[in-house]
């Protein structure tokens, strides 16, 4: 356990080492700053009965971000490892397989909670400054937030798959962009299959995160994404774990 | 300490390593000489554990580099051809990070991290970030990571590649003064290098053991044979060479001019040292004599006779 920590905590450092970071959390602060601009003015000129979160958590301005920050946190890992060679000196240490990829995929987990820190605050100032709760109900924020970490669960693993296909960052960036978008235009095809009940649709609901976070940021909690995001990135990560084996065996 | 039988390694349809055994026992340092290309680094790898072989065995330390690898890991300090470092850590950082890593008790880390600091030099740049440090000083933070858990055997790739001789020198000296603590294994295509370092020379090549001795048996293996430098004014060269033909134990004689002075290249059979009867010769023939004499032979023609020719270097 020690050496999952040392090598979490190089992780964690060394994601903070690179200027990219601060690029993407001044990219993310931007875009979610905005984000929540949009929700305040949609929630002023509709009557509906949203709340703040669900408006903030369920627009196009949420998405994008979310879809691009999985490549630039991930495509480093193991690429850039692979690629200057550490990766010698790191495998010939006395550590195990699992922890090297378990370590980096904790790693990069920690920083996509990170750049979500900042929102909670937006949530307090609103009710700070409106006298009107963000949410409807408590639910709502833990269900939310909660999707957000199962979605960065799955997203960053896939992330981490792609960065050890590769010595090569962008070919890891692009993998993982294309592996989300493709998740997510499966959840789209439920928006062209008009008839409820239809069988299709019902499947497409499963995979999709926008459905799921519609859902979620309600405070409605469906035990079947939660199953589909854990076991599916454990999947993932158990892929990577092969796949990182299989080819500094054949290097 | 190292123990390795009939140790492959094939990647597809090319055998990089093909079947070695050897050992290397405590206290030794053991050298590793090859063109490129040949298997060295590929056989280290696979001692570090980094690589799986093919097939055959190998164990450092008792342990299994395969089955009990990460035993066997604890026991080596590897330090790769390239030396890959963390170019955004401090040098002082990246050595308490590895020494974590391998196992080093948390009381002792700063004690260790000090320790291999002054062995190799690095105080006063151990606060310094390692993407800004010169080649010499990275090596010596890739040795300073090598030996940070105090590992029984030190594996090291072309420890002195791409130096300054002046660097060149400091390593050296470093890896001298460490023999008294570890097993060192290492391989290098500097053939004066094997012959100040270690103690035991394994000639590899086309992944195949051509040669395992000490250097001044390999040398004496060659020994025998060898070549007597004779350079003289002589009236009439070729004639002189004839008549140095005859000689007891002259196999073949050639020769070049170099102003009035000839220098003739005198072939000698194994045993045989005709020095002394040249001289007699010389004095007979009223020849004035600049040089005679017996070049030793190094290394560097044992690894081109093993290796087959100077073209692989």
């Amino acid at each position: 356990m020690r050496r999952f920590f040392i090598l979490f905590g190089r992780e964690v450092s060394s994601a903070f080492h690179q200027p990219l970071a601060y690029v993407v959390m001044c990219f993310f602060l931007v875009v979610t700053g905005f984000n929540f601009h949009a929700g305040v003015s949609l929630l002023n000129h509709s009557s509906g009965t949203t709340t703040m979160v669900e408006a903030f958590f369920n627009t196009v301005y949420f998405w994008i971000p979310l879809v691009l920050v999985f490549p630039l946190i991930t495509m480093r890992v193991f690429a850039e490892e692979s690629k200057m060679g550490t990766l010698e000196t790191l495998m010939t240490a006395p550590v195990r397989d699992f922890q090297v990829v378990f370590a980096k995929f904790a790693g990069c987990l920690f920083f996509y909670v990170i750049l979500w820190a900042p929102s909670l605050l937006y949530f307090s100032a609103f009710g700070a400054v409106t006298g009107i709760d963000a949410a409807g109900a408590a639910g709502s924020y833990v269900g939310a937030y909660a999707m957000l970490l199962l979605m960065g669960c799955l997203f960053t693993a896939i992330g981490c798959l792609a960065s050890a296909l590769t010595d090569n960052q962008i070919v890891a960036a692009v993998v993982c962009f294309s592996a989300i978008l493709c998740l997510f235009f499966i959840g789209l095809l439920a928006f062209f299959i008009p008839a409820t009940g239809n069988a299709l649709r019902e499947v497409t609901y499963y995979f999709s995160p926008i459905e799921h976070m519609m859902d979620f940021s309600r405070g409605i909690f469906d035990t079947r994404p939660v199953m589909f995001y854990l076991s599916s990135t454990i999947v993932v990560l158990f892929a990577t774990f092969h796949i990182f084996q299989y080819r500094r065996w054949k290097a | 300490m190292v123990k390795v039988e009939q140790l492959t390694k094939r990647f597809g349809a090319v055998t990089a390593v093909d079947g070695i055994d050897f050992t290397v026992e405590k206290g030794e340092i053991v050298g590793f000489l090859g063109p490129n290309g040949a298997g060295k680094s590929t056989t280290m790898r696979m001692l570090a554990g980094y690589l799986p072989p093919t097939s055959g065995r190998a164990s450092v330390a008792g342990f299994d580099i395969f089955s009990q690898s990460l035993k066997a890991r604890e026991h080596i300090g590897y330090l790769p051809e390239n030396v890959p470092l963390y170019l955004d850590m401090r040098v002082g950082e990246f050595l308490r990070y590895r020494a974590g890593l391998k196992g080093v008790p948390q009381r002792r880390l700063t004690e260790r991290v000090g320790d291999v600091l002054e062995m190799c030099g690095l105080d006063e740049v151990g606060k310094k970030i390692i993407g800004q440090l010169s080649k010499g000083f990275r090596q010596r933070v890739g040795l300073a990571d090598a030996m940070i858990h105090e590992p029984d055997l030190l594996i090291l790739d072309e420890p002195t590649i791409g130096l300054d001789p002046n660097q060149i020198r400091l390593v050296r000296d470093l890896i001298r003064n460490l023999r008294r603590h570890h097993t060192i294994l290492l391989s290098t295509h500097i053939l004066p290098e094997v012959e100040m370092l270690c103690s035991r020379v394994i000639i590899i090549n086309k992944g195949r053991i051509e040669a395992m001795d000490t250097p001044q048996n390999l040398r004496a293996r060659l020994g025998q044979a060898g070549h007597i430098l004779f350079d003289a004014i002589v009236a009439d060269p070729r004639a002189a060479a004839t008549d140095l033909r005859q000689l007891e134990g002259v196999q073949a004689v050639s020769h070049r001019r170099d102003g009035d002075w000839t220098i003739f290249t005198i072939e000698v059979a194994p045993d045989h040292d005709p020095r002394e009867a040249l001289f007699h010769h010389a004095t007979e023939n009223k020849w004035r004599v600049r040089e005679i004499s017996r070049p030793p032979v190094t290394l560097e023609r044992v690894f081109a006779e093993v290796t087959g020719g100077e073209e692989n270097f």
